[in-house]
């Protein structure tokens, strides 16, 4: 088995992240009434890198909305780096630790130059504009934009996926130490989500920063997750490492989810017999698979 | 062939006569035939999004022409048939949501045209379920998740009975199931009802189940071919910021270790075919 570099990495001392039987209902006592996530529980350790993955309509991003507070739990509990979500006297310390990029986040830019929409966030923090000054750099760059030839042209110039960039490093400037990534990668180009993923590494590897991403990517979960959940109809449906996870097809299916196309092939082959394994995730692993059985 | 899309000499220019001046496309001559299944991909800014709103008198050129089914962009009397005959799917659905139900939106277009109350009912019913949103059709489009709202984006359209149907983008927010399920949706227009499809992807799995491949960099075509010929040029779409699809992908690494892999595998049924032939 090869070794996969970068999935440790930053601290693990605990949970950042700890759900307890946590129920949400959309518009109760109404006749839209609907259970978005019913009684799940997990637990996200610090520097993990958690992906969160599940059909659309699944609860992925209401569950993840919980964890900056931005919903409340209509039961159970949910509690971020210790802190009580639910709880209105620690709200401003979440909206600071914990940075949650949106789906689509270019759209929520607004500032008429890309230093000011990344300063936003540090400047309402009362920070000195010295160090307002250096966060804003670090996160451009941290973003792969260089601050000195982008901090004064607006962010309407530039193209969807650099505007994208340009909202992730607002979020970076707050320096959360739990970032929440709702589909950061959706509708960018491949490099584009290699910046994205570029990112989220830096991040992990320099500040040990515990991520946690909804996609509906299964190569991205395959190819970086530490952990992931499978969500099915507001259910936990299953937990666990990325490589136990995708053996299981039967709920993947149920999910509405795929195989990473390396586990399909794979799973392809030993169908029609082949003596392959199938618990490989990344095309790297299916290379040296393919390669050991066509040399037999 | 009958030719159903005539782009010529197409150059289009965002902010003109201001700082922020920017060419998007530049000189582009393309023809799509009636009943193509045609993906256009390229990188972020390459000019996808803008080729389709040309298509669909959105923006109009500023040099050179767009024909839909002969009808030329440019006259402002054909714009609106062009529309009828090229429905557009885009990125984001909620822009192209105008009802407070499901059905009630998709009967929107078909209502406009005039039709009779039961070939409007006729034609939701069945674009609700070529959609796969039949049993969505009494909810509140607000409530629906992304994934559902862009299907009711495409049954809206669907719901016009079009000659082509334009998406940009429309799988980029949709989990594997939908964007599976939309995939098969197309083909299914497209090969049964002859539908022209145009579909702009980040998707290489997608740009592979079309019928031809156009590649878009800085606004001019790269390539231009069969999914085969466009993925066999392996090093030049990997220049472009742009991926193999998995299969082509795999099959590439395996030539590098010096394996004897063929020429031409697209999908993860070639390569399963080549390794257990």
């Amino acid at each position: 088995m090869p070794v996969i570099t970068g999935r440790q990495g930053g601290r693990s001392d605990g949970p950042a992240v700890k759900v307890e039987n946590l129920t949400y209902i959309y518009s109760p006592g109404t006749p839209f009434e609907f259970a978005a996530l019913e009684e799940i529980s997990l637990e996200i350790m610090a520097g993990e890198l958690y992906a969160v993955a599940g059909a659309t309509g699944s609860g992925k991003s209401t569950l993840v909305q919980h964890f900056n507070g931005l919903l409340k739990p209509s039961a159970g509990r949910v509690s971020v780096l210790g802190l009580d979500t639910a709880d209105r006297r620690v709200r401003s310390s979440l909206w600071r630790e914990v940075g949650l990029v949106f789906q689509q986040p270019e759209q929520q830019v607004f500032a008429e130059t890309i230093f000011d929409e990344v300063a936003f966030g540090p400047k309402n923090m009362g920070l000195s504009a010295q160090e307002v000054e250096e966060r804003v750099c670090e996160s451009l760059t941290r973003s792969g934009l260089n601050p000195a030839e982008v901090r004064d042209i607006s962010p309407f110039a530039l193209s969807g996926g650099q505007r994208r960039r340009v909202a992730i490093a607002g979020v970076l400037a707050m320096r959360p130490q739990v970032l929440v990534m709702d589909e950061p990668t959706a509708g960018l180009d491949p490099s584009g989500r290699r910046a994205v993923f570029d990112i989220i590494e830096g991040l992990r590897r320099e500040r040990g920063v515990t991520v946690i991403l909804v996609t509906h990517d299964m190569e991205e979960v395959a190819r970086v997750a530490t952990r992931m959940a499978v969500l099915c109809r507001g259910r936990l449906l299953k937990e666990g490492e990325p490589r136990e996870v995708f053996t299981c097809l039967s709920e993947i299916r149920e999910a509405g989810l795929d195989l990473p196309a390396a586990a399909a092939m794979m799973r392809a082959l030993s169908e029609a017999g082949k003596p392959v394994r199938t618990d490989i995730l990344t095309l790297d692993e299916a290379v040296e698979e393919i390669a050991g059985m066509i040399r037999k | 062939m009958e030719v159903f899309i005539e782009v010529k000499g197409l150059t289009y220019v965002y902010g003109k006569g201001t700082a922020g001046e920017r060419q998007a496309l530049s000189g582009i001559d393309l023809s799509v035939s009636r009943g193509e299944f045609l993906a256009v991909i390229g990188p972020n800014g390459s000019g996808k999004s803008t080729l389709a709103r040309l298509i669909n008198a959105l923006l109009l050129p500023d040099e050179g022409n767009v024909l839909v089914n002969g009808l030329n962009t440019l006259r402002e009397e054909c714009r609106w048939e062009i529309r009828r005959q090229v429905g557009m799917v885009f990125q984001n659905p909620d822009n192209q949501i105008v009802s407070a139900l499901v059905e009630e939106d998709v009967a929107f277009g078909p209502e406009n045209l005039g039709l009779p109350p039961d070939e409007v009912r006729e034609r939701v019913d069945e674009a609700l379920s070529l959609a796969g949103l039949a049993e969505h059709r009494r909810r509140p489009p607000h409530l629906l998740s992304g994934g559902l709202k862009i299907r009711l984006a495409v049954a809206g359209v669907l719901a016009m009975r079009p000659s082509c149907i334009l998406l940009d983008e429309p799988t980029s927010m949709l989990d594997p199931r939908g964007r599976r399920s939309l995939m098969k949706t197309l083909a299914r227009l497209n090969r049964e009802e002859g539908i022209t499809v145009l579909l702009v992807t980040h998707f290489m799995e997608e740009a592979a189940q079309a019928g031809r491949v156009l590649v878009l960099d800085r606004g001019r075509i790269a390539l231009c071919g069969s999914p085969r010929e466009v993925f066999f040029r392996e090093d030049e779409v990997l220049r472009l910021g742009l991926d193999l699809p998995a299969a082509a992908s795999l099959a590439r690494r395996l030539k590098r270790r010096g394996l004897p892999v063929p020429d031409g595998i697209l999908t993860v049924t070639d390569m399963v075919n080549f390794l257990c032939r």
